[in-house]
């Protein structure tokens, strides 16, 4: 007889800045970001600040005592100036992947006063330290070389807000490539899947997320996307954008949290 | 003016699609977001950008702009000069800025036929 695995719902939304993200208000601190999530019964949360990681596992950590997942990544400025996310199974590979992303980062001084802190914290919001190259800034990476770099690395990419006027796969490069070899696409708020594929039918195959994109704490889960999964870690995650083994993924439009 | 004019300039050479020199240029568009490319530019059109993506190709040749001029010594992906190949649409590279490119060809559109 075959077992089936007991899968369960929760609600996820994987794009969230922190104060490390220059644009990311300085009420973004790993456990106001937490406490929001927790008081919004956001069951995983995505830490994916501009270019950089540093304030996941101090995230990741806190979250765990409120009995929050989180998934820990980057959002990636391609060359084109297209916003991708993308996911790491272990801190080794965030790292790793980190140190690509730093290698790759056309580097101009942030001026704080124009563009804002860009800060890492403890879990405490004590500053440890500030990055001193603006991380809004673009790499000097392809999209399509950093799709094959994370997937080497066994990564999760995904195209940010791909419906939105500025820093989207769209805006950027017209059209959504056929071939780009994406885990999901990230629709905003303010469209839907069904919008993306009445004018690219071909992305009818992928699967979709929503996330809030949040800056500012009140935005966190303003939009989420249900997991149909057995537990809450990057594989199940995975297998879910893939819908094995009965995993699905849904965007939460019914349940305004 | 033809695509094989720009080929007179300086620091400027053809990518790929050398049989389509003779394609007609009454125009031209400078942009770098394709979205935009694809909303305005019309065709005849040589299109300035430092961009290298290969959805440069499908664009172009959706507009049926004339060429697609890449700036700044950008370097075209390969799979762009496979993509433009395919549909004959002529790409030209060259080291000057996507400024200097566009006053070049104004000039020559406008005030002269042979700059």
């Amino acid at each position: 007889m075959m077992m089936c695995d007991l899968l369960y719902d929760f609600i996820a939304d994987l794009h969230i800045h922190t104060v490390l993200s220059p644009c990311g208000s300085l009420d973004m601190s790993p456990i106001n970001i937490v406490k929001e999530a927790s008081k919004k019964g956001i069951d995983i949360i995505g830490i994916t600040d501009h270019n950089a990681s540093a304030n996941c596992k101090v995230t990741f950590d806190i979250a765990k005592d409120y009995g929050i997942f989180t998934l820990c990544g980057l959002e990636v400025t391609t060359k084109e100036e297209t916003h991708c996310l993308t996911f790491f199974q272990d801190f080794e590979t965030l790292d790793l992947f980190q140190k690509f992303i730093d290698d790759n980062i056309i580097k101009i001084d942030n001026d704080p006063d124009k563009f804002g802190y860009q800060l890492i914290v403890d879990k405490d919001e004590n500053i440890v330290d500030q990055i001193d190259w603006l991380l809004i800034n673009a790499t000097n990476i392809s999209i399509d070389d950093l799709e094959k770099k994370v997937h080497q690395l066994n990564g999760l990419f995904i195209p940010a807000h791909i419906d939105r006027s500025a820093y989207s796969l769209i805006s950027q490069l017209g059209i959504v490539p056929k071939d780009l070899n994406v885990d999901a696409f990230e629709v905003s708020k303010y469209s839907n899947p069904q919008n993306i594929i009445n004018s690219f039918p071909y992305t009818k195959k992928n699967t979709f997320i929503s996330d809030s994109d949040a800056h500012f704490i009140n935005d966190i889960g303003c939009i989420t996307t249900i997991f149909h999964i057995k537990n809450r870690s990057f594989h199940e995650i995975k297998k879910s954008l893939y819908k094995i083994d009965g995993r699905d993924v849904c965007i939460n439009y019914n349940d305004n949290i | 003016m033809k695509v094989a004019d720009i080929l007179k300039w300086e620091n400027t050479k053809i990518v790929c699609c050398e049989n389509s020199l003779n394609n007609q240029i009454t125009d031209g568009y400078v942009s770098d977001l394709l979205s935009d490319v694809m909303a305005n530019a019309n065709e005849n059109m040589a299109w300035i950008t430092i961009q290298t993506h290969k959805n440069l190709v499908a664009i172009a040749s959706l507009k049926e702009l004339s060429c697609i001029i890449i700036t700044n010594n950008n370097t075209p992906a390969d799979d762009l000069i496979e993509a433009a190949k395919q549909e004959n649409i002529p790409i030209i590279s060259t080291s000057m800025s996507s400024f200097d490119t566009a006053g070049k060809l104004y000039v020559a559109l406008h005030f002269n036929d042979d700059v």
